[in-house]
């Protein structure tokens, strides 16, 4: 009788050390994955040059438009060449070390800035800017955020694994977002097109089912803002080329 | 109703293509090449490995001297219509990596979408299609040349001729800044009707009566959009493919060189 009773004593202590051994296996992946994963997955550059939005916005008359602006061919300027650069800075103006590195180092030398750009997209993805700005009439805001209200550029994070920025999947490593302008994900752009029932069309949804068509089936109801709903099932080529 | 008045504004891009006109210099299949970023293999000959969305044929009447007569055919991707969309590959892909566009009536290839099952491949009877065994190699500095208005394919995927999608996107872009949603004849079309120097190659909008496509083509929607043009034909019409791509021949030999048919048969716009 003792004897049994000293072995159910060594089966619940051995139980006990299991679960202690799950309990701290799973604190240390949690930390590895949300913690040490992310900082390992994003290397952070510096831009060559830190750039001043706010100073450049009081200085301007068009706002965004004046250094962003779209070409005479309906192309987007994106980030401005040097060209534009040089009409105001010619010579040093004032005596932040930055600007004193840009004209000595790229406008005398005539070379191009190698700009990090954030919001760069894969090569598969054709993005009108013409068809949102112009036709679309949407807010630079909404898909780039504050950005105009900057005084520093912030660090460029680059995903090691496929060289992307890291503002294309968001800050957030578990993908949740609060503004638009969080991600830029293909997700992120049906969410847009689907409250805003563009390019959404209920006869094209019935041929395929999910996720083949991107798009609702008839039965399935809309939850939250979180929609799949890309497009019609025909207009993969609007943003891919 | 409503669909009527949808498909009255979709415009269909279509090509019209003299062979009467052309000579065969291969110019389309340099342009095309040149502006799609197609990747040339060290052995171009080898034809189960070289990818060419333009490519020229010869066609021989294959008769002895005093009647021999030969005729080059360009085919670029026929952009099969089927019927209400249905080609031949868009109904096979398992991915929708390929898909008919009713707006443009363009069939669409989405390389990233594409896995390469290349049952698209077996589908199309153009063989229009090409599958990538390797990843594209460009001699060094030539990556400086590639157009960045189209993505490069990798290994793996399925590519062909998108009637020069991309030229649609920057001319769509353009019409935007400038408040405009409809394009003119001239601001669209393909790098091979442009290159072409014997002018046989005619590209615009099948649907827009004020395009030249319509008026040499004159496709009947009727009838599958078979042309009413005595000299026009379409490859293998008879399949139902419903091809956008229209080639024009005053030789008979031609005309009947574009399908299958018997020797008791007539052309199909005889029979009618």
């Amino acid at each position: 009788m003792s004897r049994l009773i000293e072995e159910k004593g060594k089966e619940s202590e051995s139980g006990g050390f299991i679960i202690l051994f799950f309990i701290l296996g799973l604190a240390a992946s949690l930390v590895l994955g949300w913690g040490v994963f992310p900082k390992l997955l994003y290397s952070q550059k510096k831009q060559p040059i830190d750039f001043n939005h706010v100073l450049h916005v009081e200085a301007v008359e068009e706002g965004c438009e004046s250094c962003h602006f779209f070409r005479e061919d309906g192309s987007f300027s994106g980030l401005p060449k040097l060209a534009q650069c040089v009409d105001c800075h010619e010579e040093i103006q004032g005596e932040d070390p930055n600007e004193v590195k840009f004209v000595e180092e790229f406008v005398a030398n005539e070379r191009e800035v190698p700009w990090l750009v954030y919001a760069e997209q894969p090569d598969c993805v054709f993005f009108s800017h013409a068809a949102h700005v112009k036709m679309g009439k949407m807010e630079c805001v909404l898909c780039h955020g504050h950005i105009g209200e900057s005084s520093h550029s912030r660090v460029y994070e680059e995903n090691r694994v496929t060289g992307y920025s890291r503002d294309i999947w968001g800050k957030n490593i578990s993908g949740l977002k609060k503004n638009t302008w969080d991600r830029m994900k293909m997700d992120d752009c049906a969410e847009c097109h689907a409250k805003n029932k563009i390019g959404y069309d209920k006869t094209s949804m019935e041929t395929l089912p999910w996720p083949l068509n991107w798009a609702l089936l008839p039965y399935e109801k809309q939850i939250g803002p979180k929609a799949r709903v890309q497009a019609k099932k025909d207009a993969c080529f609007v943003c891919h080329k | 109703m409503k669909k009527e008045v949808k498909n009255e504004k979709a415009k269909k891009y279509g090509m019209v293509i003299d062979l009467d006109k052309c000579t065969g210099c291969g110019a389309c299949m340099v342009a095309c090449m040149s502006e799609n970023n197609v990747p040339f293999k060290e052995d171009e000959s080898n034809k189960l490995d070289s990818i060419a969305w333009m490519r020229v044929y010869k066609l021989t009447n294959g008769k002895p001297f005093p009647e021999a007569d030969i005729c080059y055919l360009p085919r670029p991707c026929m952009h099969c219509e089927g019927h209400n969309g249905h080609a031949p590959c868009v109904s096979v892909c398992p991915a929708t990596a390929t898909d008919y566009n009713h707006e443009t009536g363009i069939v669409s290839q989405i390389y990233t979408r594409c896995f390469g099952c290349r049952y698209c491949m077996v589908a199309c009877p153009y063989h229009a299609r090409y599958f990538n065994w390797w990843d594209p190699v460009w001699p060094e500095g030539m990556e400086k040349y590639l157009n960045p208005d189209v993505s490069p394919r990798m290994r793996g995927v399925v590519e062909k001729c998108s009637f020069c999608f991309h030229r649609y996107q920057t001319a769509m872009n353009k019409a935007y800044v400038e408040g405009r949603r409809k394009l003119e004849e001239d601001e669209y079309q393909t790098s091979c009707a442009q290159a072409c120097p014997a002018d046989a190659i005619t590209f615009g909008d099948l649907n827009d009566p004020a395009h030249a496509v319509h008026q040499i083509a004159k496709p009947d929607l009727k009838h599958g959009g078979r042309s009413s043009n005595p000299n026009a034909f379409r490859l293998l019409e008879r399949l139902g493919t419903n091809p956008k791509v229209y080639y024009l021949s005053s030789r008979e030999w031609v005309r009947r060189a574009g399908d299958n048919y018997l020797k008791k048969d007539k052309t199909v716009k005889k029979l009618h």
